[in-house]
């Protein structure tokens, strides 16, 4: 990566990621600016999902370096990125479904600021998902899937975070939903807030992301810009299907 | 069935709702422990055995009431409790050990340490706190002159079962509307979750344990006015919260009140109608009805079928 990139946000460096003896992620670097869109696509099990929960802290990785706001994060616990300013919106929602979609809600901001500003913050998540005030007391669990998947983004919104990481948050959607999804997308880059998305939706990924890395079993292979992904040969053939 | 009959069936029922009252208090301390760390506490009975002797000394050498000693058993638990998940269980549930459940097998270790302990320093005799309102009861006859039936209800078993209310109403306030209330049910349900959220688990697994240490050790001060106490009474009563436990769903407090009301009736009539002996048959015989007809629990009986989790 060129290192004059304004205002980096997240900078990965030679990432390696094992789970057990096996290697999942073979240095990988690559960097998300401030404001940006990024999107990171690839098949089924090329680590996507990996890469996102070691920039969470879920996992550690075996080498490499991760950078957040210049702060190295790699050797931080997990359950202090969100104060940081880090929301990871994981892949198959993970809600706490025996909860409230409001108790939900409640638990994405349980720290500083975003404790503080928690009704206002849980209006602003309700403008963007009417349905959600009205089912604000039904159980997560008991939620279609287009809700509870606006719950998980709403409770990742929350924390008030200056990144927000979304894991696939367009699977098993119908396609209308999915472009609500992708429009909710557009509306929290536009409040500011950088966006990385993992998607296997790819034309509509590319075409909101700025910028967009290609992983294939764990090695990024491929970078550009949205539209120029989007024209290029070896994307059209492996994730477009023409 | 004649007057006298029906008598004896309603005083057996009332009886049995005041005892399950007190199983509720001590199912939901395990079902907690269960939900968030997912192994079963098998000192938990121990732990109650722990606060009745300390109601207990309270009681004999200072003459304070059982009911008021809650508020020093209670944290001394609760203390307790944390210094066993940090230094004991936290360590062993790190290690990937040969024998998976390991952490239960050193549960069982921590009860019998703490009832040879016990033995150690009160002997093996049996204890009791004499109150003077012991024997005191009300009759229904007193507020209902004509009641073709006569009831009664003891006073230390309706205070202990006020209190047993009392304490499930406060725990049930903070599991709901603090949010440290909610991060613990949080890390029950999905401990990765709860960590984006900035959860600290681990702490939460820490106070877990301490809160159904406090709980079950509160259930022991509202036991030993109505009760004896022994060294080895632990065991039983870890046998019943484990019941409880069961039929409540491993995890659901909802599940361990509903579950030790049930279980406090059932060894009520069994007693009543098999002869005193028979309880412990009858606790086994619930125990053994739940895991083949309700293994999700009681609770699943009500609640609308979902798949996945
Ligand atoms: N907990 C785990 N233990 C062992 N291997 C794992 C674990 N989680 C993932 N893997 C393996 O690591 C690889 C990458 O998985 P990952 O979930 O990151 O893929 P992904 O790109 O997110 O895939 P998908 O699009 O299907 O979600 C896969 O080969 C997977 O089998
Ligand atoms: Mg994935």
């Amino acid at each position: 990566m060129p290192d004059v990139m304004p205002n980096i946000m997240l900078d990965i460096q030679h990432l390696n990621v094992f789970y057990g003896d096996v290697q999942v992620i073979w240095d990988v670097s690559f960097s998300v600016a401030k404001g940006e869109v990024v999107a990171l696509i690839g098949a089924n099990g090329a680590g996507k999902s990996t890469i996102l929960k070691t920039i969470s802290g879920i996992i550690r990785p075996a080498g490499g370096e991760i950078f957040f706001d210049s702060q190295p994060i790699h050797t931080r616990k997990a359950y202090s990125m969100v104060e940081a300013g880090l929301a990871h919106v994981p892949e198959a929602r993970r809600l706490f479904v025996e909860m409230t979609v409001e108790e939900n809600l409640d638990m994405g901001s349980l720290k500083g600021a975003a404790r503080a500003g928690r009704s206002n913050t849980k209006e602003m998540v309700f403008d963007l998902f009417p349905r959600l005030k009205e089912r604000r007391k039904q159980i997560a669990g008991t939620l279609s899937g287009g809700e509870q998947q606006m719950v998980a983004i709403g409770r990742g919104l929350m924390s008030l975070p200056s990144l927000i990481m979304f894991d696939e948050p367009s699977l098993g959607l119908a396609p209308i939903l999915v472009r609500e999804i992708f429009n909710v997308i557009k509306k929290i880059r536009g409040e500011g807030v950088t966006v990385m998305i993992v998607e296997q939706n790819v034309k509509q990924t590319l075409a909101v992301a700025d910028r967009a890395y290609v992983l294939e079993t764990g090695k990024i292979v491929l970078e550009g810009t949205g539209e120029a992904l989007l024209d290029d040969e070896h994307v059209r053939k492996a994730y477009l299907g023409v | 069935m004649t007057a006298p009959q029906v008598e004896v069936l309603l005083q057996t029922i009332l009886s049995g709702l005041l005892l399950g009252g007190l199983y509720a208090l001590i199912g939901i301390g395990m079902t907690l422990i269960m939900g968030v760390m997912k192994i079963i506490n098998l000192a938990h009975g121990e732990l109650m055995m722990v606060g009745m002797y300390i109601a207990y000394v309270l009681f004999s050498v200072f003459h304070i009431d059982p009911y008021l000693s809650i508020f020093i058993a209670a944290p001394a638990l609760f203390l307790l409790g944390i210094l066993l998940q940090k230094y004991l269980i936290n360590p062993v549930l790190k290690v990937d050990a040969i024998i998976p459940e390991n952490q239960v097998i050193l549960t069982v270790g921590i009860g019998m340490v703490l009832s040879n302990i016990a033995t150690i320093i009160f002997s093996s005799d049996y204890k009791t706190t004499p109150v003077d309102y012991a024997t005191k009861a009300w009759y229904l006859s007193d507020i209902w002159k004509a009641s073709p039936i006569e009831l009664s209800l003891s006073l230390p078993w309706s205070v202990s079962f006020s209190f047993a209310l009392m304490i499930t109403g406060a725990l049930w306030f903070f599991l709901t509307k603090t949010d440290m209330g909610k991060s613990i049910r949080a890390t029950a349900q999905d401990k990765d979750a709860a960590l984006l959220m900035g959860v600290n688990v681990e702490r939460m697994r820490v106070v877990t344990f301490g809160l159904g240490s406090a709980l079950v050790g509160s259930a022991g001060c509202l036991f030993i006015p109505i009760y004896y106490l022994y060294p080895d009474l632990g065991g039983q009563f870890t046998l019943t919260a484990f019941v409880i436990t069961i039929l409540g769903g491993l995890g659901s407090t909802v599940g361990a009140i509903v579950g030790g009301l049930i279980l406090g009736v059932f060894e009520s009539l069994t007693s009543t109608y098999a002869g005193m002996g028979w309880a412990p048959v009858g606790r086994f015989v619930i125990f053994l009805a739940a895991l083949i007809f309700v293994p999700q629990g009681i609770m699943s009986l009500f609640t609308r079928k979902r798949f996945g989790k």
